[in-house]
Formats: C-alpha cells, sequence, structure tokens
C-alpha cells in the first residue's frame, strides 16, 4: 500500500491522516473504476466494441434478396480474389517503406546536423517543422500546385535546368511515389524532434571516450550514436508505420487512389468499400486484416523498443 | 583537418538544400496567395513577390466557402475535445498514478491497444455506432470517438508522478477529499503536462480529415479542413492556384502562426508526446 508507507512517519501524531489514509484504503478498487470509468466507456464505445463488431461482420455473410445470414469465411476469401484489394495491400507496403525508411534516415540526419544549438540551426529547425503544423489536406492542396504538370514548381524548376515535363500525379508509374514525397516532406520535422531529444540524452563522455581510443568521426556514429539511439528509432518507427496505415487524407484530395489503383491504400479501399461500394462485409473483412497487421507490426516493434532500452542502463 | 573543414562545409550545403526544398511550398503559398489575379498563368511557380500585393485571392476565398462557420466549428469541436479530455485524462491518469488496484495491469493493456490502433481504422463500424446514436451529420459525432484518449491518461500518469506525494499528504492533513486534492492541489501543479496534451491534441483535431469527411454532410457543419478540400476541388478545376493558396494559408494559418509565436512550447510539446 502506497498510503500506508508514505503516512507511517507522521501516524502517531495525526490522527486524522490514519483515518483519511485508511478509506482510502478501505476501497482503492471503486475508486480506480470511478476515476476510469469515462475513459473505459468512450473507449469501449469507439474502440474495443467496434473493433468487436469488425470481427462480427466480416464473417457474417448475407444472401442477396434474403434476411438469413451465415457464418464463414467468405468475405475473406471475396476480399483475397479482389484484385483491387491485393493492389491496395501491395501499395501500402511500398507506401510504408518508402515513408518509414527514408523519412527516418533523413529525419535522423537532419537531427545530427541541426544538433548544436545555434541561430542559424534554430532557423533551419523551424523551417523543417512547419509543414508538421498544416493539416495533410492543406499540403495536399499546396501539393496540387506543386506537382502541376509544365507549369507547377516542380516541372518550372527542373525545366530551368532542362529537365522534361513528368506528370506527377497522373502516371501511374510515378504517382504513388509523388504521394510519398509529400508525405516526407510533412513528417521529417516531427520525426526529426525525437532525434534531437534522443541526442541530448547521450552523455558526452562517451564520445569523449571514443575520442581518445581513436575513433574517428564516423566511428563514433556507428558505435556510440546509433546503438544509443535505438528506442527512439523503435519509437519513430512506430508512429511512421501508424501514420503510413491511418493517413490518407492526401489520397482522398489528390489522387481518389488512382490513376488505374496505383495510389489505393488499404484505408482508402475500406472507404470506398464501405462509402461507395455499401459491401460491408468486405469492409469489415479488410478493417480486421489492417487492424490485425497494424497490431502485430507495432507489438513487434515494441518488443524491440523494450530490448533496446537495456542499452541505456 | 581539411578533409574535417570540407566535410563540415558539404553538411551545410546539404542542409540548407533540404531547407530550401521544405521551405519552397510553404513560401509559394504566402507569395501567391498575395499576388495579383491576372498575373500571367505560366509564370504562377516564380517565387518572386515583384508585384503590388492584393488582397483579392482571399477575397474570392472568402466569398466561395463560408470561412467564419468553418471556423466557428473546428473551434467548437477542438474546445470540446479538449474540455472533456482532460476532465477524462486527469481523472484515469491520477488513478493511474497514485491507486494501486487489482486489474491494473489489463486496463493498462486495453489503454496501450488503444494508442495504437488509432481511431481512423475504425471509421467504418464508428460510423454505425453514431449514426445508431442518432448524432449522424452533428458536431458531437466529430468529437465523441475523442472524448477517451490513452495518449491523455498515459501523460497525465507520468505527470503526476512526477509531483511528490508531500503536497497531497499535506492537504489529508488538512482534511481535503479526493476531490478538493485532485482540483486544488494535483492539477494546478500538473500544468505542464496539461498544455503540452492540449497543444498535441488542438494541432491533430485542427487537421482531422477523414472523420469529419465520414460523419458530415451539412456544409453547415463542416470543419476547416473538409470546407478546405471541397473549395479547392472547386479552385482547381478552374486553375485559380492563387485562390488556393490564399485557402490554404486561411486554414493553416492559425496553426502556423502559434507555432511561431510559442515555438518553444510547441516543440516541448511534442517532444513530451514521445515521451511514455
Amino acid at each position: 500500500m502506497i498510503h500506508e508507507r508514505s503516512l507511517s512517519v507522521q501516524d502517531a501524531a495525526l490522527p486524522r491522516a490514519r483515518t483519511a489514509a485508511r478509506a482510502a484504503r478501505r476501497a482503492p478498487g471503486l475508486r480506480a473504476l470511478a476515476l476510469l470509468a469515462p475513459t473505459l466507456a468512450f473507449l469501449l464505445l469507439f474502440t474495443y466494441w467496434p473493433i468487436l463488431a469488425s470481427l462480427v461482420q466480416s464473417v457474417r455473410i448475407e444472401t442477396f434478396g434474403s434476411t438469413e445470414t451465415t457464418t464463414g469465411l467468405g468475405n475473406f476469401v471475396r476480399l483475397w480474389e479482389d484484385a483491387g484489394f491485393r493492389r491496395a495491400l501491395v501499395n501500402n507496403a511500398v507506401y510504408a517503406a518508402g515513408t518509414i525508411g527514408p523519412g527516418i534516415a533523413l529525419a535522423l540526419a537532419l537531427a545530427v546536423g541541426l544538433q548544436e544549438a545555434t541561430g542559424f540551426n534554430t532557423a533551419l529547425r523551424s523551417v523543417v517543422f512547419f509543414p508538421v503544423m498544416i493539416p495533410l489536406v492543406a499540403a495536399a492542396a499546396l501539393f496540387s500546385f506543386v506537382f502541376l504538370p509544365g507549369i507547377g514548381l516542380i516541372d518550372h524548376y527542373l525545366g530551368k535546368l532542362g529537365a522534361a515535363q513528368v506528370n506527377w500525379l497522373g502516371n501511374p508509374d510515378i504517382a504513388l511515389f509523388s504521394l510519398i514525397g509529400l508525405t516526407i516532406w510533412k513528417n521529417a520535422g516531427y520525426y526529426m524532434l525525437f532525434f534531437l531529444a534522443g541526442l541530448q540524452a547521450i552523455p558526452q563522455d562517451l564520445y569523449e571516450a571514443a575520442r581518445i581510443e581513436g575513433a574517428g568521426g564516423w566511428a563514433r556514429f556507428r558505435r556510440v550514436t546509433l546503438p544509443l539511439l535505438g528506442p527512439t528509432f523503435a519509437f519513430v518507427f512506430v508512429i511512421a508505420l501508424i501514420n503510413a496505415v491511418t493517413q490518407i487524407d492526401h489520397v482522398v484530395v489528390l489522387t481518389k487512389g488512382g490513376p488505374s489503383d496505383s495510389t489505393n491504400l488499404l484505408l482508402f479501399y475500406i472507404y470506398q468499400q464501405a462509402h461507395e461500394n455499401y459491401d460491408h462485409g468486405k469492409a469489415a473483412a479488410a478493417t480486421v486484416v489492417t487492424l490485425a497487421l497494424l497490431l502485430s507490426l507495432s507489438v513487434l516493434s515494441l518488443r524491440t523498443l523494450e530490448r533496446g532500452t537495456h542499452y541505456e542502463s | 583537418m581539411k578533409a574535417d573543414a570540407q566535410a563540415r562545409w558539404l553538411a551545410t550545403g546539404l542542409l540548407c538544400l533540404v531547407a530550401l526544398m521544405w521551405s519552397t511550398p510553404l513560401l509559394w503559398m504566402a507569395v501567391a496567395a498575395f499576388r495579383p489575379q491576372n498575373f500571367g498563368g505560366l509564370d504562377m511557380a516564380s517565387l518572386m513577390p515583384d508585384f503590388v500585393p492584393t488582397l483579392a485571392n482571399f477575397a474570392e476565398a472568402l466569398s466561395s466557402a463560408d470561412f467564419p462557420r468553418l471556423y466557428l466549428n473546428t473551434v467548437l469541436v477542438c474546445g470540446g475535445i479538449l474540455a472533456v479530455q482532460l476532465v477524462t485524462v486527469t481523472m484515469a491518469g491520477f488513478a493511474f498514478a497514485r491507486l494501486r488496484f487489482r486489474g491494473a495491469g489489463v486496463v493498462f493493456y486495453l489503454l496501450l491497444m488503444q494508442l495504437m490502433i488509432v481511431p481512423p481504422v475504425l471509421i467504418v463500424p464508428n460510423l454505425v455506432t453514431v449514426t445508431k446514436l442518432g448524432l449522424y451529420d452533428t458536431l458531437l459525432a466529430v468529437m465523441l470517438p475523442y472524448f477517451g484518449s490513452a495518449f491523455g491518461v498515459f501523460l497525465m500518469r507520468q505527470t503526476f508522478r512526477t509531483i511528490p506525494r508531500d503536497f497531497e499528504e499535506a492537504a489529508i492533513v488538512e482534511g481535503a477529499s479526493l476531490f478538493q486534492i485532485v482540483t486544488r492541489v494535483l492539477v494546478p501543479l500538473a500544468r505542464p503536462g496539461m498544455v503540452a496534451f492540449a497543444i498535441v491534441s488542438v494541432v491533430s483535431h485542427w487537421n482531422e480529415f477523414l472523420w469529419p469527411l465520414m460523419v458530415i454532410s451539412d456544409p453547415d457543419h463542416q470543419t476547416l479542413t473538409i470546407g478546405l478540400a471541397s473549395f479547392t476541388r472547386g479552385a482547381e478545376s478552374a486553375s485559380q492556384w492563387g485562390v488556393i493558396a490564399a485557402g490554404t494559408f486561411l486554414v493553416g494559418g492559425p496553426l502556423i502562426a502559434a507555432f511561431a509565436l510559442f515555438q518553444r512550447q510547441f516543440v516541448n510539446s511534442f517532444l513530451f508526446s514521445g515521451v511514455k
């Protein structure tokens, strides 16, 4: 009992405190329940119940022209047979790999480069952080001009360097990579913050020790900085993964999954099935698959996070 | 040492290049929003403010979408979510930080799950729930899924843990009730954590798009991001890039201004959001 131990010194002199502590001891469970109730009620209604509802809906098979339903894996079979879903799955994997890997590498490079708090560095940090503050929808609106063929920002300036026009969002081979570029632009500053904090937490004497043993700049980075940033990597990885699955505002605004499904991602596919095709069985099955992927990958990287923290002690 | 100096220059050069690429879209937004509309379409990408600034683009943006209404709705949504969240996360955070109870571990993992699943994945079943509650197309429907926040609970738990118990014990000695201890003693001391949570919460809901898009159909109930998206579609087909820049400016402006004013506080809040 926490209260017991902390009050023991004063107990003899202060009987009132003892009664209060006893009251707190009597029903800590009830008290905790009352305090947790609002949070749990909202989470139950909008997190746990919908997960359960999706699971139930995903195995319920509705027969056309009848009210009877049967149970089975039919929705998952139909889902897997849908080339659109497989495309969305592959696209999302490419999108995740393209945003997470390069995004994290860039954020780390920026953090290392802007580590010292000089005026110049602080200004550059702000510049990189500004895109984090604007809505993804606003970023997408801006990038509709950035990507505009011929007269848009990219083509205008690349054209001055002699490059040919590119249909950044209209070419099915390029569109997904354009969205990856937009996402990295939007999120790099956010991830950079965590690496800056991680770098600050590394004790300077470790670098001193490495220097005395004759380690060069690169060796110090590889042997000291990288291992000690382990927990930061795992943490940023999880955030970037969640973003890669749940942030699709730019898909809705810029491409609607096209051209020819080349930028369709899992959540947008779910949205389409529910909102445009009214195929609730398929939408639920896709939700279940997405949840399973997200949850297992997050848990996996959090395990790594736990292992990574041992470095610090 | 010469190679070191060269490497340093190279690194600075690369950093400047990144900074240039990162700032160009926003710089373009700021320039294009004030550019006269009859400006030659081909040089629309120019970043040079070589013109007399005009508010014509803003006037047109303001007339083609009901911005005052969009601002009001967004402020109501962000404020409503935050007000309820502050109550729920303070209560639950206190329970985790100060009370020992059976099942704490299970509840902790249940909360952790919400942290990783994030409501956007559950938009379809949540839409069904909101409709059954008769809340479809209301601002309350936009707010409701966020009233409980696992992230906020963890943050408050951390914050309460940094406060020494002496303060509460002194209050107990003076006969304060649990309610008084939380509201009079702990909450004022936990202000840094609450400010951090408030900033992260408001920024994320100000910027939210997909969920309001699902549950709102009446233009009078739209939030800024929804308004911007539909307004962009119209302006894009008419190639009114200056108007799009002005609209984006109006939507992103308040948060960018707040960030510019309270930079340190914002950065600390976002960092705090990572320290769990």
